[in-house]
């Protein structure tokens, strides 16, 4: 009888995550749906966004998310080939590296808002800017994402590297021609990680790139994320309700392409490299 | 090290990429101290727990109360997502049919990868008009612990789930020979084996609950007060910080930056304890 009831009991809460997550989509679909619309994608906000749409605010969120890849992806790669590489596992500073990343990756995202605000908005000048808001994030995403591409390279099997040694070849083409297409698979699980957190992040974003909702007509304007746009709705504007869902659901709609773009690019991108060389 | 030429030149330019990078994390501890310091420098810090309740404009800064608060919203959640947790662990490895697994484990990334944001918006018009029927406003700890125990539950669970599945087959064989059922080989062989695991992912969660800023600061409610009942409202630290920063000068701008500086120490002790916990089963 206890057997049974135990059971049902591991049942029963197998049930309810799969429940509450059905309620919490279920209802951000349901009441993004009647709100959603192409006008709504391409108009701008009007009335603090009880009316209008959300145009200016996807070119921000998109602005903000193409500078904060734009510095994380290339620098990350770099660390993670390095560390990967071109290090002893011993040695002393790499060590410390691999420490400080891991100390960094557990950091609040809060805490990066405190420190972007400090450092890129007041130190550097920036202001309130996308440029401010998209290196906040670029910091917030670097660890994971170059933690997450060196345990990629360190898994590709060492037949590889001794077969490019025997070639010839330089550990530099060697990582370029067939360890990075080789760990291909860990380089988009840390984009789709890293796009993912830089698209739904809020707190970070509050106090660096701004509330403003017109159109940015540079980087150094300030630019509303749509995370932003939804906590601002919610909290702020009363009977915004049925916009911060229709931008709730544009904002999870975003995450998944965002993450089917990343994971053809990388495809794309790696399949030409290896059958070509 | 290198024979090539070329070699040595990607190595010291990726090395100094590296350090640079390594140098964040020096950068941001001294950006943080810096705008904290008119606030340590003097003793301020003090003021902190002296104080009684937080009116940074009429200089009462006192913490205690949003620490307790960040604390029990914390625990509250940990309590409701560790069994919840841990039993999908247990899900996933015993129960589950093969059928229903890969679409279960896509719920748990699912829950995991929906922004902290949008399960603000959640608990704010959903789960807050039910329990301000149950009892008004509405807007409580209660709120905020069952919106952070949805979104720290994916952690327990997938780190649960990677504890019970590296024990020795061994262990689980041992208990069908001894004609265990079930429920007796989980309990009192397989959970006990995968504890160390498990505890560092309760660990990691409670780290993010204890990091989590929007879900909170949208459903608790943010009035500065000791937590004394499940349907009060309370304001997290994390909470106070996005809520503040907009208009925050001076002493209480150094004050905020403090309370970050506090908040990111609490979180890296939980993290270490974590890495500890889930080095050791090597050892075991």
């Amino acid at each position: 009888m206890t057997d049974r009831l135990f059971s049902a009991l591991i049942w029963c809460a197998a049930v309810l995550v799969v429940a509450s997550l059905a309620w919490v989509l279920a209802d951000v679909a349901v009441k993004g749906v009647s709100h959603l619309s192409w006008s709504f994608l391409l108009a701008e906000p009007l009335d603090a966004g009880r009316s209008g749409g959300i145009a200016t605010i996807l070119v921000s969120t998109l602005l903000i998310l193409l500078v904060a890849l734009l510095a994380s992806v290339p620098l990350g790669l770099a660390v993670a080939v390095w560390l990967a590489e071109f290090t002893r596992r011993q040695q002393v500073f790499a060590a410390t590296t691999r420490l400080s990343l891991d100390v960094l990756a557990g950091v609040p995202s809060i805490v990066y808002g405190l420190f972007g605000n400090a450092f890129f908005c007041v130190f550097l000048g920036l202001g309130f800017s996308i440029l401010s808001g998209g290196l906040t994030l670029a910091c917030m995403i670097l660890p994971v994402f170059i933690r997450t591409c060196e345990s990629g390279l360190s898994a590709v099997t060492d037949d590889w590297r001794k077969g490019a040694a025997a070639l010839g070849m330089t550990r530099t083409t060697a990582v370029w021609h067939i360890l990075l297409p080789a760990a291909s698979p860990a380089i988009v699980a840390g984009l789709i990680l890293g796009v993912g957190r830089a698209t739904a992040e809020t707190a970070a974003l509050i106090f660096t790139s701004g509330y403003v909702d017109r159109m940015p007509e540079a980087l150094t304007d300030s630019g509303r994320a749509l995370a932003v746009h939804i906590y601002d709705l919610s909290m702020n504007v009363t009977g915004g309700d049925a916009a911060a869902y229709a931008s709730a659901l544009t904002l999870i709609m975003l995450i998944v392409v965002l993450n089917t773009l990343a994971q053809a690019a990388t495809d794309h991108w790696f399949s030409r490299r290896v059958s070509t060389s | 090290m290198f024979r090539w030429h070329i070699d040595r030149q990607v190595a010291g330019t990726l090395a100094m990429l590296a350090a640079f990078s390594a140098v964040m994390l020096f950068l941001m501890l001294v950006f943080l101290l810096m705008e904290a310091w008119p606030v340590l420098a003097e003793g301020g810090w003090r003021a902190f727990f002296s104080h009684d309740s937080w009116y940074p404009l009429e200089g009462q800064f006192g913490l205690t109360p949003m620490i307790w608060a960040s604390i029990a919203i914390t625990v509250g959640a940990i309590m409701l997502a560790v069994p919840l947790g841990v039993a999908c662990a247990v899900f996933i490895h015993f129960y589950s049919p093969k059928l229903m697994l890969k679409g279960f484990r896509l719920v748990l990334s699912l829950m995991a990868g929906i922004p902290s944001v949008v399960y603000g918006l959640w608990g704010l018009t959903e789960l807050v008009p039910l329990i301000a029927e149950l009892q008004p406003p509405g807007a409580s700890m209660l709120a905020a612990i069952l919106v952070l125990t949805l979104m720290i539950l994916p952690t327990v669970a997938v780190t649960s789930a990677a504890a019970l599945a590296g024990i020795p087959k061994d262990i689980l064989a041992g208990g069908a020979a001894l004609g265990f059922s079930d429920r007796r080989t989980i309990i009192s062989l397989a959970l006990p084996a995968a504890r160390t695991g498990i505890w560092g992912g309760v660990l990691l969660a409670m780290a993010r609950a204890l990091g989590e800023t929007m879900a909170v600061l949208m459903v608790a409610g943010n009035v500065v007060q000791n937590p004394s009942g499940l349907f009060e409202p309370v304001r997290a630290l994390t909470a106070n910080i996005a809520l503040e920063m907009a208009y925050a000068t001076d002493t209480h701008r150094a004050g905020l930056f403090t309370s970050g500086l506090l908040l990111t120490l609490l979180v890296l002790i939980l993290a270490w304890l974590a890495a500890r916990m889930t080095v050791e089963p090597a050892n075991d």
